[in-house]
């Protein structure tokens, strides 16, 4: 049977998978700049689960690293009660800021203290007020920024360890940087983080790979908030499917028993 | 009464046989998918027209549920799509099974289209059943297209411009109706509300274009790998339980992998550029379509030299330029017009590839060569593969206008069985 299935069908299956791999690794090399090295990432796998203790540190290295430049304005306060953090935590992170409500009954639009359920505060008004700040350059929203590059975290993580000095005959000008995994090489980031800036409650401060690591844990989590219950789900399904395809196989052979 | 004096159907159910009586549907369902007689000897490749029907479902009953929470403007579409991925209960399944399921749609149809190639189903008794399969591919791929624009992405408003910017390449009226189709001087948010309205509409006409699609092969009964018509009762079996049991079965795997997609790899088909809201202003690095569209990219980009009629400088400055662009329009174009050809370019009496060795070679040639327009058409339009794309190209069209013509003329076909029966022993023989 096996022969006769091979002798049938085997060719032009094997050119559809052939197919489907060459389109899917095209479009990604289409991409790649320098390929950032790959990481150990405790998400990624099909079991993999969001290490929730680097997400809570790295949504400190946001807020006091990046938050001063970068917006994640698909976030809600209320979604970091997900990686953890108590309903009065999370209401005290939120009092630290201010949003633009109204108008009240008067017509006026005012001031509050933001609530769990507003969406994280940005940086600036605007897109042109964060160009004007960064000499032109914009620091973009972060909310997908894993899943709108490719290389995903780690090119997140390379990208925030990879400053150094430009090599000898490259002239960087004034308020660039230069980094071995952007493209082009020349960034408007300063490097952002650095040794010991970011004191972690445990009373220990971080190096920047370790910052780097958590930070890009955060925003992995940012842009895909429901990769556990998906994977949850996604295994009951196949297991489902598994057994169907077997009850099925072993009824498609007893009802064709007397065909072959 | 008119309906006492026909023959009452044989349901048992007193509600069923009271409806059947009236309106013989349950008769007509017992006909075409319980009593319907189907050759014996389909292998697997048969499966793929009912999981393409399951898929065209799914899409419907996903694709409804996205558009209660999706809103199409341009300053609101991207968010409101990451609000269903976010916020909306179950939204991020619904959109990756939407999104994915595009993706398996085209897959298995691309294997359906290529069993049909491969065992000449298009051929007489089955040419506007074969017509009505084109069209039914060319009606997916515009509502795949306009699909791709609704989360107003980097790369679906970019593939917008650059797919309706074709239509400039007609002569004379190009840009007018390059204009007409973005409905204003540039894409915009007229654009984004015609797409989504014609996305939600065309599902629709597919669904009827399928009904057409099967009710044609009802009428000429399914062919098979031998490509010998069924002759006796030997030669069918009742369609159900035989292919509804081989249908499950067919369809369970092939849910199992797109389902592993789904859960376990949502994005291995997609582009980084797909999450970041469309900004006119800024290109990305390359524009690359959806895998499913990237042969035909490849037949597009592969023209490059602009053709000076000669002569014909005194009607215009520089003479009548048949441009690269329309070259390459009307090549993207033609290779999916020349299949709507293929039954009348197609002479040989012989369908299935298993009697025409020369034909079957051809046909994996003719899948080389869709794979390496595939690999070109996602890779810069320059150097080798510019070269690879233009002689994938050539074969192409040299495969369904060239070689198809001449074979059916010249080949030395092997002979046929006399039955399916038989061709069902001989092949029992030769696998003990
Ligand atoms: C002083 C402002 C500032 C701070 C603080 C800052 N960034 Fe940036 N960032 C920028 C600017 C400006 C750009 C745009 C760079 C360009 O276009 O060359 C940028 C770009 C980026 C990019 C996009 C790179 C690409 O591939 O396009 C990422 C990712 C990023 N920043 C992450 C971070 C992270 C994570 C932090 C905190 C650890 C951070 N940034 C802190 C200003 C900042
Ligand atoms: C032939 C069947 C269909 C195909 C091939 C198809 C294809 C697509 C594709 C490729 C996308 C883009 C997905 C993404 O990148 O996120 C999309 C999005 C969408 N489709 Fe469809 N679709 C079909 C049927 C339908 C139907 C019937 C509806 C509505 C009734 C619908 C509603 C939507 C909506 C609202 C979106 C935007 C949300 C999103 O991007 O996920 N689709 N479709």
């Amino acid at each position: 049977m096996i022969k006769k299935i091979l002798r049938k069908s085997s060719l032009p299956a094997l050119a559809f998978v052939l197919c489907m791999t060459v389109f899917a690794s095209a479009a990604y090399a289409a991409g790649a700049k320098v390929p950032p090295p790959q990481q150990h990432w405790p998400h990624k796998g099909v079991m993999g689960t969001y290490d929730l203790a680097a997400l809570q540190r790295g949504y400190q290295v946001y807020r006091e690293a990046c938050a001063s430049c970068h917006s994640i304005r698909l976030l809600s306060y209320r979604n970091l009660q997900d990686i953890g953090f108590t309903e009065d935590e999370v209401r005290a992170i939120a009092s630290d800021y201010f949003v633009m409500d109204g108008p009240n009954d008067e017509g006026d639009m005012f001031e509050r203290v933001a609530v769990p359920s507003d969406r994280f505060v940005s940086p600036f008004e605007n897109d042109a007020q964060a160009r004007y700040a960064n000499n032109g350059a914009l620091p973009l929203d972060l909310s997908l920024i894993v899943k709108a590059r490719y290389g995903g975290e780690d090119y997140i993580y390379a990208l925030l360890t990879g400053y150094a000095e430009p090599p000898e005959d490259v002239e960087i000008p004034d308020g660039m940087y230069w980094n071995r995994y952007y493209s082009g090489h020349q960034i408007a980031m300063a490097p952002p983080l650095m040794d010991g800036q970011i004191a972690y409650s445990s009373g220990r401060s971080a190096s920047v790979e370790e910052a780097a690591r958590d930070v890009t844990q955060f925003l992995a989590w940012a842009s895909e908030p429901h990769l556990q219950q998906r994977k949850q789900i996604g295994v009951k399904v196949l297991f489902f499917l598994l057994v169907f395809a077997v009850l099925a196989y072993a009824a498609k052979r007893r009802i064709w028993a007397d065909v072959h | 009464m008119a309906a006492s004096k026909q023959k009452k159907s044989g349901f048992q159910n007193p509600v069923i046989r009271w409806i059947d009586d009236r309106l013989p549907i349950f008769t007509m369902m017992d006909k075409e998918y319980g009593a319907y007689p189907t050759p014996k000897n389909f292998n697997y490749f048969w499966n793929f027209g009912a999981i393409a029907m399951v898929m065209l479902v799914l899409m419907i009953v996903t694709g409804v549920f996205l558009a209660m929470s999706y809103t199409p403007h341009t300053s609101m579409a991207f968010d409101s799509v990451e609000r269903i991925m976010r916020d909306v209960n179950y939204g991020w399944m619904l959109r990756y099974l939407h999104m994915n399921g595009a993706h398996f749609f085209f897959i298995a149809v691309y294997i359906h289209i290529f069993r049909g190639l491969y065992y000449g189903s298009y051929k007489r008794p089955r040419e506007l059943l074969w017509i009505l399969g084109v069209l039914i591919f060319l009606l997916m791929m515009a509502t795949a297209f306009m699909g791709y624009s609704l989360p107003w992405s980097q790369m679906s408003g970019w593939g917008v411009t650059v797919i309706t910017n074709l239509f400039s390449a007609i002569p004379f009226f190009g840009d007018a109706i390059v204009t007409w189709l973005w409905g204003g001087p540039s894409v915009g948010n007229p654009t984004l509300n015609r797409f989504f309205a014609l996305h939600y509409l065309l599902p629709f006409v597919i669904v009827g274009v399928v009904f057409l699609h099967v009710w044609a092969l009802h009428v000429s009964g399914s062919g098979n790998p031998s490509g010998v018509e069924p002759k006796t009762k030997k030669d069918t079996v009742p369609f159900h339980p035989y292919y509804t049991i081989k249908d499950t079965f067919g369809l369970t795997v092939f849910m199992f992998v797109y389902m592993a997609v789904v859960f376990f790899a949502p994005l291995a088909l997609s582009h980084a550029d797909h999450f970041q809201p469309f900004d006119p202003l800024v290109t990305p690095e390359q524009i690359v379509p959806e895998w499913y569209f990237l042969p035909f990219y490849a037949i597009l980009r592969a023209f490059t030299m602009d053709i000076v009629f000669p002569f014909t400088g005194w009607i215009t400055d520089g003479g009548i330029v048949f441009t690269a662009k329309l070259q390459g329009v009307i090549a993207m174009f033609g290779a999916i017009i020349v299949l709507f050809f293929l039954p009348w370019l197609d002479k040989s009496p012989v369908r299935s590839a298993r009697y025409r060795p020369a034909y079957r070679w051809c046909n994996y040639l003719l899948v080389v060569a869709m794979v390496l327009l595939g690999y070109a058409g996602a890779q810069p339009a320059e150097g080798t593969m510019l070269w690879i794309a233009r002689g994938a190209t050539a074969y192409y069209f040299a495969h369904f206008l060239v070689l198809i013509p001449l074979l059916s003329r010249y080949e030395k076909t092997l002979p046929l069985p006399k039955s399916i029966n038989e061709a069902v022993l001989k092949d029992k023989e030769e696998a003990q």
